[in-house]
């Protein structure tokens, strides 16, 4: 009985090392199951939603906002912003500083229900 | 980045060709006329009106952005001298009315003709205001507006074949409108799970029947298709039919639900037919088979064994449009490296084709394309890796008759003609 345990997992093993030979799929998700050892079965649920999560939706704070709206409008800003990409430390974000959105992704907006 | 095109529609006479983008602005196209004094320029496609459709938002309550990007437009048919589309962002639908004017009033008697008002006390006689000409003026005025109906983000308009009524469908619902009404619209596809730990699939795109004004199919990102019948009940949650091709279990892995989720469904002209955009192919669907598509077109095989960079990148997730030609002979959609794919159902071929503007100058034609997926590249070929996948084509449009086409690459709109035209 125990003799065939053995036996019968190296031909499971044998199976998708053929799987990943003739399987350019099954190959590449080899390497992507490399890269991220954690990566759920099951693409569709929570770590998928995940790492639509991750792709950084931009929080607005209507306060800060409207405060830099006002002081816009006390002092004439030069049209072209220094660095679109730098919305850190003092700087309050304004809609024309914003980096454009990716495309609405799979889950994204599932986020704020 | 504001010029990006994210969405190409022609009206149903095909003089007329709509663009969106992400700015939320719509760019529409009129076709020349056929002109004695200028014979090359017949067919040629020049702007009729530009106007901002959406401007961005914010929902103070959730804290969100509401992005201005138009995500698709939809004409209605005409049915005076005025044009009619709708244009939706995620979360609101617009109906705008493009209209022109070539005559103004001259002779008022309360203002002067720089249109400062006239002291009515020196008004002595009256006069009838005459027409006369004027420079053409195109003018778009928002007619209606659809707002606060949808939570999750709107990816799909579709005008009904009763001209009254039209779909809007977002991630988890698709709701009814009347196009008069805009206080109220009916929720008739919910798919949002009680327990949103339970959710498996979304709804990716929808649209109505040509001809059958009851029937709508929405497509899911499990690769799935439902057709629902508006006239067995009120709430269309059961399907009526229900479109998958089943998968050989031994060849599943990681990417499978991925590249299956279906970016773009799109009817035939005749009705009879149906057509899905998933990330590799394209599949065409009979309405009267529920088992299997009738005809599957590889668009871009060779990136099979490429999935693993395009996850990464997020590539993988790009929603890629599909179109019909007016005869339903042909199908098109879009690829990577400004490509986009041809196929001809009769004849079985299928062309590559590239728009940018170093390989095509006005009025040449365009020459194949051919991608070496592995092994020795062939002279004029271009292998797997040295596509630019920045480079994508999401969105192309057929004329509704002639052999035109528009392709949209980036922040670029592209307009193809046949020779023969």
């Amino acid at each position: 009985m125990s003799a065939e345990v053995p036996e019968a997992t190296s031909v499971k093993e044998q199976k998708e090392m053929e799987d990943k030979v003739t399987s350019p799929e099954k190959a590449e998700e080899a390497k992507l199951k490399a890269s991220y050892p954690h990566l759920g079965q099951k693409p569709g649920g929570s770590d998928f939603l995940r790492k639509r999560l991750q792709k950084g939706q931009k929080y607005f704070d209507s306060g800060n906002y409207n405060m830099a709206k006002a002081k816009m409008k006390n002092k004439q800003l030069p049209t072209a912003t220094p660095d679109k990409t730098e919305v850190t430390g003092d700087h309050i974000p304004t809609p024309q500083d914003l980096p454009q959105r990716k495309p609405s992704l799979l889950l994204a907006s599932l986020l704020v229900d | 980045t504001a010029d990006i095109i994210s969405t190409v529609e022609f009206n149903y006479s095909g003089d007329l060709l709509a663009t969106g983008d992400k700015g939320g602005r719509v760019v529409i196209f009129q076709r020349e006329q056929e002109n004695k004094i200028r014979p090359h320029s017949r067919g040629e496609y020049n702007v009729y009106s530009t106007f901002q459709s959406h401007e961005p938002e914010f929902d103070y309550l959730k804290s969100l952005e509401i992005e201005e990007k138009i995500n698709k437009i939809r004409w209605l048919p005409q049915q005076n001298a005025a044009h009619f589309l709708l244009s939706t962002n995620d979360k609101t639908i617009k109906l705008w009315k493009i209209s022109e004017r070539d005559k103004r009033a001259e002779g008022y008697n309360l203002k002067d003709e720089d249109g400062r008002l006239r002291d009515p006390f020196r008004i002595t006689a009256l006069r009838v205001p005459i027409l006369k000409p004027m420079d053409l003026m195109v003018e778009a005025s928002p007619r209606r507006i659809f707002a606060n109906a949808h939570t999750y983000h709107i990816n799909s308009i579709s005008v009904n074949s009763d001209h009254e009524t039209y779909l809007s469908a977002d991630d988890l619902r698709i709701n009814l409108w009347h196009l008069e009404i805009t206080d109220r619209s009916f929720n008739i596809v919910d798919i949002k799970p009680a327990n949103m730990e339970e959710l498996t699939e979304v709804i990716t795109a929808a649209e109505f029947h040509p001809h059958q004004c009851n029937v709508l199919v929405y497509s899911s990102s499990k690769g799935t298709i439902r057709l629902c019948d508006m006239r067995s009940s009120a709430l269309c949650d059961r399907h009526s039919k229900f479109f998958e091709e089943p998968e050989d279990p031994s060849s599943r892995s990681f990417f499978s639900e991925i590249i299956s989720s279906i970016s773009d469904v799109k009817f035939s002209h005749s009705g009879r037919y149906m057509m899905t955009r998933d990330y590799l192919s394209v599949k065409v669907w009979d309405l009267n088979m529920e088992s299997r598509p009738v005809e599957t077109h590889q668009v871009h095989e060779y990136l099979r064994s490429k999935l693993c960079s395009l996850y990464e990148n997020d590539c993988i997730f790009d929603k890629f449009e599909c179109c019909w030609n007016g005869s339903d002979s042909a199908v098109m959609t879009g690829s990577y490296n400004n490509f986009f794919r041809m196929f001809d159902r009769s004849t079985r071929r299928d062309v590559t084709l590239e728009a940018s503007r170093e390989s095509s100058k006005p009025r040449a034609s365009l020459k194949p394309r051919k991608v070496c997926a592995g092994g020795k590249r062939k002279k004029d070929e271009i292998s797997v890796d040295s596509l630019d996948f920045n480079k994508k084509i999401l969105h192309t449009a057929w004329h509704p008759v002639d052999n035109v086409i528009a392709v949209a690459a980036t922040n670029n709109l592209y307009i193809f003609q046949d020779k023969a035209n």
